[in-house]
């Protein structure tokens, strides 16, 4: 599925801000793979994520997605295989448009777009029935510009849109960290049903362990721009805070420091 | 001070502000939509005028001269594109040097700083010699307004396509564009080159309309623009939600911009002033959402999202 290998990132190379953040990194993500990420700040993981979606060049290594080298190729052009949610609500959809246009975007993400309708009649049907499974009564609100909506509702609609060409790899940037914890419950519940109902490869980072442990069928902690752990299987669906911070301080020689993270 | 005098003015200035309405269609393309402040307008409105002037001169049909002045137009818009998304430079600094080197190519296409054309000799669209005394098909206020009407309805066309949401979507959000697989600088460079293709035309009306090319009439194009732009805005507003009327705002404004200018006239202002007051007066306008956010505006306390989200 996905392959990144060797992969390393400087930024600002030989000045005073010199920072390195991807240090020789690889990862494999298997078919179906709901992979959760956590780190403390810095340790690589937006970069990780960054690298894949294109956000800039890496500067060495190969990441490759079903086979297909995409290391050089630009943002847009790998958008079709990806669908992304990202952590500021307002990055991920268009503000000044509307609800169902939104959606039309999407859906026509990684084909060649001309001077056919921007949306359909029958796509704003589509659209209607799948806002429904959202239950925030979006589905009455097409023509509504989304720069009117809740952040929750924004992150609601942006993971529908990532999923409506079903991608590849989804991937989910810390995208329940900007809403409130009950907001956050609810987006994440939706993010669960909608990677199980289309069955999608995801790499999710979170700030919150228990939600890295309570999701996916693997979990990796960055550090430095490194894996430094990497659990799966049954070892993963056994693993408590606890656990995690001890296995933390054994991989890395020093204590977590993030209260949002454990407490969270 | 005779308000006769006023009114005789008023049909040649709606004539011109609707040729200037085109022009600030194009303005709102890219300032609105693409949200990118596109100074080589001053410069591809005289290209316009010059290219549909000279071809005119050199027996050109005058359909044939006023496409070719909108694709010099859009080669304009292409040249500042380039710049920008090719060469990474800023969007204000391509149009800049755009518009400076559009100086001698317009100066090379006219061949001296200005050409007239005899509206005896030759068959123009529009002139202000037919504000009065012709038949209304001929009156350039009719024919400029159906000019308008088939812009308007193209461009209301244009962005409802895919390729016209891809533009939009650009201007709103890059990021969210690009991860929808959007090429946000092929977006940027078709926006640059429809506006300049749209002033480009204007500018081939108003050559005609005032019977000559000239190597400063694009001066200022943009602030004019600009002025129509928040003009139009400030009135219309609340009542035009549709894209069409909305840029028949913006060409309505432009209209109101050119009376309320014949009425400062009127009044005695020196005509040299015009320039400094139209600068002023659309910094306050551009300041005004700015001041409202800093001084007028309830702190945001809320943080997270509603309760019903």
């Amino acid at each position: 599925m996905l392959e990144m290998r060797h992969v390393t990132k400087v930024f600002n190379p030989g000045t005073v801000n010199e920072h390195v953040a991807l240090k020789d990194f690889s990862l494999t993500l298997e078919d179906g793979d709901f992979v959760t990420v956590i780190g403390s700040n810095g340790a690589g993981k937006s970069s990780m994520m960054n690298a894949i979606a294109g956000v800039w060049l890496v500067d060495s290594g190969e990441i490759l997605i079903d086979g297909v080298n995409i290391t050089k190729l630009p943002e847009h052009k790998r958008a079709k295989f990806l669908g992304r949610v990202f952590q500021d609500p307002r990055t991920g959809t268009a503000a000044t448009m509307w609800i169902e246009e939104n959606l039309a975007l999407a859906k026509r993400r990684g084909k060649t777009r001309f001077l056919s309708q921007g949306i359909t009649r029958k796509e704003s049907e589509e659209y209607k029935e799948l806002l429904k499974i959202l239950d925030l009564g979006l589905e009455d609100r097409l023509t509504t510009k989304v720069g009117l909506l809740s952040g929750g509702q924004r992150q609601a609609l942006t993971l529908l849109m990532a999923a409506l060409q079903k991608p590849k790899l989804l991937l989910l940037d810390e995208h329940t960290a900007a809403l409130d914890p009950k907001t956050a419950r609810k987006v994440l519940e939706t993010t669960e049903y909608i990677i199980k109902r289309d069955n999608l490869t995801t790499l999710m980072i979170t700030h919150n362990m228990k939600d890295a442990i309570a999701h996916g069928n693997r979990l990796i902690m960055l550090k430095d721009g490194q894996i430094i752990l990497d659990i799966r299987g049954e070892e993963k669906n056994n693993l408590t805070v606890a656990d995690l911070l001890h296995k933390f301080e054994a991989a890395s020689g020093e204590e977590f420091t993030s209260d949002k993270a454990i407490l969270g | 001070m005779n308000v006769l005098n006023l009114f005789s003015a008023m049909p040649g200035a709606v004539a011109q502000g609707l040729i200037w309405g085109i022009t600030a269609i194009g303005i709102y393309i890219t300032f609105k939509i693409l949200d990118i402040a596109d100074l080589t307008v001053d410069g591809t409105l005289c290209t316009g005028g010059a290219v549909c002037i000279m071809m005119m001169l050199s027996g050109q049909n005058i359909l044939v001269s006023m496409l070719s002045a909108t694709a010099a137009g859009m080669l304009a818009g292409l040249a500042t594109g380039f710049l920008h998304t090719f060469m990474g430079i800023p969007p204000i600094l391509s149009g800049i040097l755009t518009q400076l080197g559009l100086y001698s190519v317009n100066l090379k296409i006219m061949g001296k700083a200005n050409q007239a054309i005899n509206v005896d000799k030759y068959d123009l669209l529009v002139s202000l010699r037919f504000i009065k005394d012709v038949p209304f098909y001929k009156n350039p206020i009719f024919v400029v307004s159906i000019l308008l009407i088939i812009v308007v309805a193209i461009l209301y066309w244009f962005f409802g396509t895919e390729l016209g949401c891809a533009l939009r979507a650009t201007g709103c959000n890059g990021n969210m564009a690009r991860a929808q697989g959007i090429n946000t600088n092929t977006s940027k460079v078709l926006g640059l080159m429809i506006s300049n293709g749209l002033v480009g035309l204007s500018g081939a009306l108003l050559s005609q309309y005032q019977g000559f090319s000239d190597i400063n009439m694009g001066r200022g194009a943009i602030v004019i623009g600009l002025a129509a732009i928040i003009i139009g805005e400030a009135i219309f507003s609340r009542i035009f939600h549709n894209f069409a009327l909305k840029l028949i705002a913006v060409a309505i404004g432009s209209i109101l911009y050119y009376m309320v200018l014949q009425i400062v006239i009127w009044l005695g202002v020196d005509t040299n002033m015009l320039k400094l007051l139209s600068a002023i007066v659309v910094a306050i306008f551009l300041a005004l959402p700015y001041w409202k956010g800093k001084y007028f505006s309830k702190p945001n306390l809320k943080i997270g999202g509603d309760k019903n989200a």
